[in-house]
């Protein structure tokens, strides 16, 4: 089996990228594929929290690279699915301790036994962004409706290019469609002016997701009762490859107008 | 003319502004320009263009597209109708 190596990344912090891709790598994981989950935030680790693993850590990725212990020891399995795990990263080191060729090692030895290996990026385009782009195929890029997010949003995406990680896809998060109506926040249209980017998903702002994340369970379980983890949902279904349009949270026209720029139709 | 230019300003949403920011923003960023010598190119540019065309000043824009890995400067010099 060779899976897909996906890294998750946005350049500002704060706008989502542990929240997504716990939700995408739990969406991925109901959907029967094996995941394997890699924090490369080294020293600010978090997606254990988020995923509500974080009485599981015996060992994390630093362990891995150092040889203290074997691949399998460090890797957590999800509590609700088992076809789910999380390579947790060192919160007591720096983003020195792992370099791109043990990162790429890394990646390289989990797509053998996952269909999907998702690398949460840390913040930032210093070295410990360059680590968790380095065994990646493929690159999402995490974003909201601001000009500060899309300011580094367009250039990380101009940062993978030169690494050779072509077309990466945007996901804009927090969206609030009631200020988007009033002409107080940008749309989605407007962004893919923009960006001129390829559009993999939209994800609302949901109360909801505070919630989740206070109980470290990630909301696409619940994706029927939120417009958030529905919406991580249908993502991690355009990330398998099913054509799928996006959600209405705009008119119609636009959604057309989408379907032709992420080519669903 | 008076007329709508008085009422676009008054009603400006505030996304036209982020989005007119971030557009000038990205330029900058992108092609690495200081604001400084990107208003000397538009200056430039203009001098050369209205030297054969009459070019409508207040409406110029300029914009980089990127697609698949290629950027472009796009210039756009809106041309005055005459008479």
């Amino acid at each position: 089996m060779a899976g897909k190596v996906i890294v998750i990344t946005s350049g500002k912090g704060g706008v989502g990228k542990t929240t997504t891709t716990a939700n995408i790598g739990t969406a991925l994981a109901l959907m029967d594929k094996r995941v394997c989950l890699i924090d490369a935030d080294i020293g600010l680790r978090n997606l254990d929290v988020v995923m509500g693993l974080e009485n599981r850590i015996v060992y994390d990725i630093v362990d891995v690279v150092e040889g203290n212990c074997r691949l399998e020891q460090a890797l957590i399995r999800d509590k609700r699915n088992s076809s789910l795990f999380l390579l947790p990263a060192a919160q007591t080191r720096d983003k020195t301790a792992v370099t791109p060729y043990q990162m790429q090692e890394l990646t390289e030895s989990l797509k053998e036994e996952m269909d999907y290996v998702l690398v949460d990026s840390p913040a930032g385009i210093e070295q410990g962004f360059k680590n968790a782009i380095s065994g990646a195929e493929r690159a999402i890029i995490v974003t909201t409706p601001e000009v500060s997010a899309i300011r580094d949003a367009d250039r990380i995406i101009g940062l993978l290019e030169t690494e050779g990680l072509k077309n990466p896809e945007v996901i804009i998060n927090r969206i609030r469609q009631n200020m988007v109506d009033k002409g107080d926040m940008m749309g989605i249209d407007d962004m893919i002016e923009i960006l001129a980017i390829n559009l993999l998903g939209v994800v609302p702002e949901d109360e909801n997701i505070v919630i989740s994340t206070n109980r470290g369970e990630p909301i696409v379980l619940k994706a029927d009762k939120s417009r958030a983890g529905l919406a991580f949902q249908n993502i991690a279904r355009r990330i398998d490859g099913e054509e799928l349009p996006l959600m209405s949270l705009e008119r119609d026209t636009l959604i057309n107008k989408l379907k032709r720029i992420v080519g669903l139709s | 003319m008076s007329k709508l230019g008085f009422k676009t300003e008054a009603a400006e949403p505030s996304k036209n502004i982020a989005k007119e920011r971030l557009q000038f923003i990205l330029i900058q960023d992108r092609i690495k320009l200081s604001p400084g010598e990107m208003d000397l190119l538009k200056k430039e540019l203009l001098d050369v263009l209205a030297k054969y065309i009459n070019v409508d000043e207040k409406n110029i824009r300029m914009d980089i597209d990127r697609h698949d890995g290629m950027m472009a400067l796009v210039a756009n010099f809106p041309i005055k109708r005459s008479g």
